[in-house]
């Protein structure tokens, strides 16, 4: 047996890989359902129908969608340049962090306040991803450790600021930090539940985002300096340039994500407005095969596997956390699946 | 002679491609067979087969009289075949005698039999003249001693019949001369030998030679019977001759380096360095591999700073412009390693053509590809050099050494440079690749390109170059106009063997 690399990679293998890597995620996941002493098809049952059975549920569902699509497109963008942020928790955290706090006091109408606030998380989670981008290309510290490390800081820092400075006096002794103002809310698309037009922020993004990528010089840099460094240097591509407009962009990605939640979702700032959106967004990322289309796709799945893990646990006793086990196995299996799209195995 | 290997009608297919199409060859006792064959010709799938890397679809292997099991690497070692991969397989963070025990020692021992080993490693090695000190560390090794570990390998685990694939691919020529003469003399000691090679003057050192093309064997010839132009009609399929460069002109001044030296701390990669390159001269520069070709490449191709001297082209100072810089002063470069750093594989021959210019106005715009433009280009790229197997949107990595160093070439020479460094640009390439790159190199002389040639082929540098300049450890000989420049002459330079007094441009 040996793996010799594919000359092309047919598109229908490229299709094909991330839906295998989710059916054998759940398949393995049905061990464990079964071992609660469920019937994981009656379980997946219930999480389709908690997810996707009634229009609430579906509203719900694309609610969860909006902040993995910002996030996915971060961990996807900065992939694809070989930069490894798995800093994307803490990005959205700043992001969320500094559009409560700026945006509860900002005395602007809301056509002028809201584009303020996105642009300050931007650079927020920007600025956040810009230190251990730094240090990767001055000193060569691995930012796998950098950014991974930055996440327990930042969660540390927003529980210190909502106790402290940011705390809202109006929350009970529940730990938020102060709302952003009413005029920043931003507004329903379906009126009557949670989902705002955040959704259609994310959707633009990831248009956006697949434009630079595909079209423009900087994204054909980009790739080159992903996929080939000492060629990309020889042509005159900067790496050091590469490397840290790609972080900036994706850290500033993974600061939306954190604003939109604030602004459409929560008001105010807490240490569980997270589900992890940060490191599911590199599940997002990798199931989506680091293409921006296919983000928004991944995310609606994982949104799916989230929402509908709480139905499920509620229908059947098996504990939500199953959700976590579904998204990182699909990690997993999708890595196993794309070794089979770029190599073939021979006797 | 006894034949000690027999391959009988050997097949083997990879797809619609057949790779060895019913090939049947034998070796003697005490022989040297060279196996002939551009790149793609089948050479290295023939002797997989034959080590039972593969297993071929038809035919049957002999080793002295008993036929191999089909696919089986260990049974082949235990009948006494050894080889020696292009691509050295050696731990280089352990010794040569760890090396040379690795793999062939049973897990089950507790003790390792390491004192029997060195002594037997030391016995082959004087037996066989190739000297090794058992303890030195791969990694302090230079290529030529890697190779001898590795031939060592296969003899401590007693092979008789050697195959060496591509031997002198890595080496420079001296070491290669070194190493055909301590070949001969292992043929002394009872070994049979085969070699893979694509270069004629080599196979002329074995007794035969076989000629495969397009996965066929076509000719066997006794070496005291032939000749290279027979053996490369053969090996192409077709006449194919390099072209000769006709004197003409030369014109003014181009390139000036002036006392460069680069040095990194202790290293000094370039020791005060001059030359000068003319409107429609090639300069060669000639040197065995690691003695500052490539620090001399990085500075042509802008991507190192002299730290003393200077650097003009067109009499402007060209020493700290970068490669973007000096790209738009009108230079052009070929990398030394064109996988490496010629092309992006991943990409297709598209993006491949325009990188170098991305952020011109001719492919951008508004900080967008004009990618209708950059593919209209690549297709004037294909066709106007011949770029074979290729479409715009082909990846790169799917081409041909050749195609891929024509794709290297065709993007630099129809930005009409003024200047072009061509650093090794023939290396690996096969006879009627190497007759086309030189034909364009000679082309954009003749339309006036100051050229600058790094080669380690003493017969390319000779036929291209108009003067030629050693390189030793860093340093620059006098340049010799190529008309008195003699094999013996230049291997005296190579050596470092010239007279400082003479050292002015």
């Amino acid at each position: 047996m040996r793996l010799e690399r594919r000359t092309y990679m047919p598109l229908h293998l490229v299709v094909l890989a991330p839906l295998v890597a989710v059916l054998a995620a759940l398949v393995l996941a049905a061990g464990l359902i079964a071992a609660a002493g469920v019937n994981p098809l009656m379980a997946y049952g219930e999480m389709l129908r908690g997810a996707l059975g009634s229009q609430l549920a579906i509203t719900e569902m694309l609610t969860r969608a909006t902040p993995l699509i910002f996030t996915g497109l971060a961990a996807a963008v900065a992939f694809r340049a070989k930069l490894w942020n798995i800093g994307g928790e803490g990005q959205f955290f700043m992001g969320a962090l500094v559009s409560a706090w700026i945006g509860h006091s900002l005395g602007l109408p809301g056509w002028l306040g809201v584009p303020i606030l996105l642009i300050v998380s931007m650079a927020a989670g920007a600025a956040l991803l810009a230190g251990p981008a730094f240090l990767r290309l001055r000193f060569g510290v691995d930012e796998v450790v950098t950014t991974l490390l930055l996440n327990f800081i930042v969660l540390l820092f927003v529980g210190l600021m909502i106790e402290g400075p940011l705390r809202d006096p109006l929350a009970f002794g529940w730990p938020s930090s102060v709302p952003v103002d009413d005029a920043f809310r931003l507004p329903d698309l379906v009126p009557r539940t949670r989902l705002h037009i955040g959704l259609v922020f994310a959707l633009v993004a990831a248009a956006m985002v697949w434009l630079v990528l595909a079209r423009t010089v900087f994204g054909a840099e980009t790739r080159a300096a992903g996929l080939n460094a000492e060629a990309a240097a020889f042509a005159g591509i900067s790496l050091q340039k590469t490397i840290m407009g790609v972080a900036l962009l994706s850290g500033a990605l993974a600061g939306l994500a954190g604003s939109v939640e604030v602004m459409g979702v929560t008001a105010g700032v807490t240490t569980t407005m997270s589900p992890g959106f940060g490191y599911a967004g590199i599940v997002v990322a990798m199931l989506a095969a680091l293409h921006p289309a296919g983000v928004v796709a991944a995310a609606v799945f994982v949104a799916t596997v989230f929402v509908g893990a709480d139905a499920m646990s509620r229908a059947t006793g098996v504990p939500s956390f199953i959700a976590d086990v579904i998204v990182a196995l699909c990690l997993l299996t999708m890595i196993v699946a794309l070794l089979f799209t770029t190599y073939r195995v021979r006797r | 002679m006894t034949k000690v290997l027999e391959l009988h009608g050997i097949t083997k297919r990879f797809g619609a491609l057949t790779a060895n199409d019913d090939i049947t060859l034998s070796l003697r006792q005490g022989e040297i067979l060279a196996l002939l064959g551009e790149n793609g010709a089948g050479k290295t799938t023939l002797m997989n087969i034959l080590f039972g890397h593969y297993a071929a679809d038809a035919g049957s292997v002999y080793v002295f009289g008993k036929e191999l099991p089909p696919g089986v690497p260990r049974q082949a070692i235990e009948a006494g075949v050894g080889m020696v991969h292009q691509h050295f397989t050696l731990a280089g963070n352990l010794t040569v005698l760890d090396n040379v025990m690795l793999g062939s020692e049973p897990l089950s021992r507790l003790k390792s039999a390491r004192a029997d080993a060195r002594v037997k490693l030391l016995k082959t090695a004087d037996r066989f003249g190739l000297p090794i000190d058992p303890e030195a560390k791969i990694s302090t090794l230079s290529v030529g001693e890697r190779q001898r570990v590795e031939i060592l390998k296969a003899l401590c685990r007693d092979a008789r019949i050697l195959i060496l694939d591509e031997p002198t691919a890595v080496l420079a020529r001296p070491e290669a001369q070194r190493l055909f003469e301590t070949l001969r003399d292992m043929t002394g000691e009872g070994l049979s030998l085969i070699f893979i090679s694509h270069k004629l003057h080599e196979v002329m050192t074995a007794d035969r030679v076989a000629v495969l093309r397009g996965g066929k064997l076509v000719a066997e010839r006794n070496t005291t019977e032939t000749n290279p132009a027979e053996l490369a009609e053969l090996m192409v399929g077709r006449k194919v001759e390099r072209p000769t460069r006709e004197d003409h002109r030369i014109g003014a001044p181009v390139l000036v380096a002036a006392n460069v030296s680069i040095g990194s701390g202790e290293e000094t990669r370039l020791d005060d360095v001059s030359f000068t390159v003319h409107e429609g001269e090639i300069l060669g520069i000639v040197g065995v591999s690691g003695n500052g070709q490539a620090a001399l490449g990085a500075l042509l191709s802008g991507l190192a700073q002299p730290s003393s001297g200077g650097l003009t082209l067109r009499g402007v100072d060209a020493s700290s412009l970068g490669p973007r810089g000096m790209i738009r002063a009108g230079a052009g470069r070929v990398p030394e390693d064109r996988h490496a750093e010629g092309v992006v594989g991943e990409l297709s021959v598209w993006e491949n053509a325009v990188l170098e210019r991305l952020t011109t106005p001719q492919f951008s715009k508004n900080g967008f590809v004009r990618q209708r433009e950059s593919k209209v280009y690549a297709e004037g790229l294909i066709k106007r050099f011949d770029i074979r197997g290729a479409t715009p949107d082909t990846r790169a990595r799917l081409l041909s050494g050749g195609n891929m160093q024509k794709l290297i070439l065709g993007r630099v020479l129809s930005n009409d440079p003024c200047f072009v460094l061509a650093n090794q640009p023939t290396r690996g390439l096969d006879e009627g690749a190497i007759a086309s790159i030189h034909a364009e190199l000679l082309a954009a002389r003749e339309k006036g390109a100051a050229i600058l040639l790094i080669s380690e082929e003493l017969e390319e540098a000779v036929a291209l170059s108009d003067r030629i300049q050693a390189i030793v450890k860093g340093r620059l000989s006098a340049p010799v106009p190529a008309k008195d420049a003699n094999p013996q002459k230049l291997g005296l330079m190579m050596a470092g063997v010239w007279a400082e007094d003479a050292h002015a441009t």
